[in-house]
C-alpha cells in the first residue's frame, strides 16, 4: 500500500488554479521530494495531504485513508510542518516540545530516541524561547515536534526555506536518517540542490507536475549537452548569447550561464562571436547538467505547450 | 484531559509572559474603578447658586436657609434686579439661580407658589442633576411646611432619584465596570488569543494535530474564565470595601448572572474569531462591536435616560447591556429575581444562540 496516494487532484483559488490534475504515489518508506519555485502550488498540496484544505476535485489517500472523510485518524498518523515557522515564540524550546508531545497523547521520553540526534543539538538551549532562536534551530525545534508522536507519514513544506548552508545539510542529513528508520518523507523544497538527495522527485510547475522520476533518471535524461559560459561583461553577456543563432537555451546560473546549441553550434565558433562584441576572458566549460537545468528545460517546454 | 491540562498550562504561560496584556487585564479594573470612583466624579459638590428674592419674607428667607444648609450648595450672591441673572451666567462662576416670585408667602398659601430654577445648560447631565438636586431641597422644606402649618401644600416638583437618592456616581459605574471588562477580557482577549494562534500559524499545527476543536476551544475559553472571575472579584471588593456600594440582593443570583454573561461574551470572543484572521480585525470587532456599545450604553459616559430611542433599540441586541441592567438591580436595588428574570432571559438565549453559531462557524480546517 502507498503512503500517500492522489488521484486528480484540483484545487483552485479563484482563477488560479494552484494544484491541477495532480496524480501521484509515494511509497512506504520513501523520501519524496517536490521540487518548484515559490507558488507552483507546493503549499496548497501539502495542506491538502495533511487534512487542512478540502480539494476541490479527485483524492488523496494518506496511509491509505481519505483526506476528506478519514481527516480525524490521519491527523493522528501524520506529522505536518508548515513552510513558515509555526510554534509558540513565547514558549521556551522545552515548553514548545512537551506541548506537543502532551498534544499528540505522548510524552518526550517516550519517543526521545526519534528526535535524539536532533533535540540534542538545540538541548544546550532548552530555556530559551522559541522566538529567539536562530532560523536553523527554529526548523529542528519544528521537525523535533513535527516527530515527536513517532508518525508514519511525515509532510514537510519547505522546511529549508531561510536557513544557511550548513544547517540545511545537517537538515537533510537528519532527514536521511529518519528515512532509514522507515518513516515515509514528503518533503518540498525551492532549492534545486537539495532535490538529489530524495529518493524520487517530482518537479512542479503551475500546479502541475513536469516529471516524476529518481534525480538521476531526470538527469540522464537531458537531452543537450550543456554549457558554462563567463566573460568578464557579464551584465550584457545575457542579450548576447541569446543573439547568437545557434544558441537553443541560456539561463543565468549563479555566476556563469548555462547554454546549449543547435546542432550546428559550438562552443569554438560562439567564443569568436562573443570577442568580436568585445567580450574578453571569454570561458566556456562543458559540464553535467543539474536537477535545475531539467527544471528550466521542463518547464520552458511546459509553457511552450500551452 | 492531559491535552486539556496541558494546553491551560501553556494558555497560561503565554498570557502570564505577555506582561503588557496582563498589567491591562488585571490593574485596568483597578484604576477604572478608582478613576471612576473619584477622579471623574459626577457628584455635584459646591454648587454656586444666586438667589433673586423680590418678596423677601419669610417662607423666602426659609428656602434659602435651606439651600445654605445644604452641603452641596453655597449661595454666593443675591441678586436685586431680573436683569442681573443673565449677568452672573456670563462671568461663568454661576451654576444656577433661583427666583422667587413677588408675594411668595401669600402665594404659598394659595397654593400657588412656583419657584424658578435657572441652570446652565451647557452641560446637560450635570444641569438635569442640578435641578435633581435643588428638587430634593425644595420638597424637604414642603414636607417641613406641611408639619408647622398644617395646610395641604401643593407639591409642584417631584424629581426623585429612586435608590441612588444622592446621585452617588459609584452606583451608576459599578455595574457598567464590570460589564465593560467582563466584555473585554471574555470576548476581546479570547477572540485576540486564537486569532494569534491562526496569525502566527500555530493553528496550522493545532488543526493537524488529533485534538479535537472542542478541546482547542475550550482551553482557550478556560483560562480567560478564570481571569474574568478573577477581576470580577476584585471589582467587587474595590466597590464594596473601598467605594461603598452595597451588594443589597443576593450574591448567588450575581454570581450566576455575572458567569452566564462571561459564557455569553466568551461565545461572542469565539464567533468574532471565527470570522477574522487578524489580531487587529479581531480588536477592532470586538473593541468597535463590543465595548463601545457597552461605554455608551452601561450610563458609563451618557445617562441611560438622554440616549435617543434608535440607539436604546440598538442597544437591546447588546448583551452587555442586560447584565448591566442585573447587576444594578441586584446590587443598587436589592430586588428578588422576579424582577429580572427577563434580561437573564435574554442572556441565556444570547449565550445558546451565539454558542451554535460560534460552533457551526469553528472551522476543522484552513478554509
Amino acid at each position: 500500500m502507498a503512503a500517500v496516494s492522489v488521484e486528480n487532484l484540483c484545487k483552485s483559488y479563484g482563477k488560479v488554479q494552484a494544484v491541477n490534475k495532480l496524480s501521484f504515489a509515494v511509497e512506504e518508506g520513501e523520501l519524496y521530494g517536490i521540487i518548484g519555485p515559490d507558488g507552483a502550488g507546493k503549499t496548497t498540496l501539502f495542506r491538502i495531504l495533511a487534512t487542512l484544505m478540502l480539494p476541490d476535485g479527485g483524492t488523496a489517500r494518506v496511509a491509505g485513508y481519505d483526506v476528506v472523510n478519514d481527516y480525524r485518524t490521519i491527523r493522528n498518523l501524520i506529522g505536518y510542518m508548515p513552510g513558515r515557522f509555526s510554534l509558540y515564540q513565547d514558549l521556551t524550546v522545552e515548553e514548545n516540545l512537551n506541548f506537543f508531545a502532551t498534544v499528540f497523547s505522548t510524552t518526550v521520553d517516550e519517543n526521545y530516541s526519534l528526535i535524539e540526534d536532533i533535540y540534542k543539538q538545540i538541548e544546550p538551549f532548552k530555556k530559551r524561547l522559541a522566538g529567539k532562536l536562530s532560523g536553523g534551530m527554529k526548523q529542528k525545534l519544528a521537525l523535533s515536534c513535527a516527530l515527536i508522536h513517532k508518525p508514519e507519514v511525515l509532510f514537510l513544506d519547505e522546511p529549508t526555506t531561510g536557513v544557511d548552508p550548513v544547517s540545511r545539510k545537517e537538515f537533510w542529513n537528519m532527514l536521511l536518517k529518519l528515512k532509514r528508520q522507515g518513516i515515509t518523507i514528503m518533503v518540498s523544497t525551492p532549492y534545486m540542490d537539495e532535490a538529489t538527495l530524495c529518493d524520487r522527485i517530482a518537479l512542479i510547475q503551475n500546479g502541475e507536475f513536469l516529471e516524476v522520476d529518481t534525480p538521476r533518471h531526470i538527469i540522464d535524461r537531458y537531452p543537450d549537452v550543456l554549457w558554462s559560459v563567463k566573460s568578464d561583461k557579464m551584465h550584457r553577456l545575457l542579450d548576447d548569447l541569446r543573439s547568437y543563432p545557434h544558441v537553443k537555451s541560456s539561463f543565468s546560473f549563479g555566476e556563469t550561464f548555462h547554454v546549449t546549441f543547435y546542432g550546428q553550434g559550438s562552443p569554438g565558433e560562439l567564443e569568436a562571436y562573443l570577442s568580436d562584441r568585445g567580450h574578453q576572458s571569454v570561458e566556456i566549460r562543458k559540464i553535467a547538467p543539474s536537477v535545475e537545468d531539467c527544471f528550466m528545460l521542463l518547464g520552458r517546454k511546459g509553457k511552450n505547450g500551452k | 484531559m492531559k491535552q486539556f491540562y496541558s494546553f491551560i498550562k501553556k494558555e497560561f504561560y503565554q498570557i502570564f509572559r505577555d506582561k503588557r496584556t496582563l498589567l491591562i487585564l488585571l490593574v485596568m479594573p483597578v484604576i477604572l474603578v478608582i478613576l471612576l470612583g473619584y477622579a471623574i466624579n459626577t457628584e455635584l459638590n459646591d454648587v454656586r447658586i444666586a438667589v433673586f428674592d423680590p418678596s423677601k419674607d419669610t417662607e423666602t428667607r426659609h428656602v434659602i436657609e435651606r439651600f445654605r444648609a445644604s452641603k452641596y450648595f453655597s449661595v454666593i450672591k443675591e441678586l436685586d434686579t431680573k436683569s442681573e441673572i443673565n449677568d452672573v451666567f456670563k462671568g461663568g462662576n454661576m451654576d444656577m439661580v433661583i427666583v422667587f416670585p413677588e408675594n411668595f408667602s401669600a402665594r404659598l398659601h394659595k397654593r400657588e407658589a412656583n419657584i424658578q430654577l435657572i441652570v446652565d445648560g451647557t452641560d446637560p447631565n450635570q444641569a438635569y442633576m442640578l435641578t435633581g438636586y435643588a428638587g430634593g431641597v425644595l420638597s424637604s422644606y414642603q414636607m417641613e411646611l406641611l408639619e408647622r402649618y398644617d395646610i395641604p401644600v401643593q407639591i409642584q416638583t417631584e424629581t426623585r432619584m429612586l435608590y441612588n437618592p444622592q446621585a452617588k456616581s459609584a452606583y451608576n459605574f459599578v455595574p457598567g465596570v464590570m460589564g465593560l471588562i467582563l466584555t473585554l477580557i471574555c470576548a476581546m482577549m479570547t477572540s485576540v488569543s486564537i486569532v494569534r494562534e491562526k496569525e502566527m500559524g500555530t493553528m496550522e499545527v493545532l488543526l493537524a494535530s488529533p485534538m479535537k476543536p472542542i478541546q482547542i476551544i475550550l482551553s482557550k475559553m478556560a483560562p480567560y474564565f478564570v481571569l474574568s472571575i478573577t477581576t470580577l472579584v476584585i471589582i467587587l471588593l474595590l466597590a464594596v470595601f473601598v467605594m461603598g456600594v452595597p451588594i443589597r440582593g443576593s450574591l448567588f443570583w450575581l454570581a450566576l448572572s455575572s458567569v452566564l454573561f462571561i459564557i455569553v461574551a466568551l461565545s461572542l470572543g469565539l464567533l468574532i474569531s471565527t470570522l477574522v484572521d487578524k489580531q487587529m480585525s479581531a480588536l477592532l470587532v470586538s473593541g468597535i462591536g463590543l465595548m463601545m456599545p457597552v461605554l455608551v450604553f452601561s450610563g458609563l459616559i451618557f445617562p441611560i435616560e438622554n440616549i435617543p430611542w434608535v440607539l436604546r433599540w440598538i442597544s437591546d441586541v447588546i448583551p452587555a447591556r442586560w447584565y448591566i441592567a442585573i447587576v444594578r438591580k441586584i446590587m443598587i436595588e436589592g430586588v428578588g429575581v422576579q424582577f429580572f428574570i427577563k434580561e437573564l432571559c435574554i442572556i441565556v438565549v444570547m449565550a445558546l444562540v451565539l454558542i451554535t453559531v460560534a460552533w457551526k462557524n469553528f472551522k476543522v480546517r484552513l478554509c
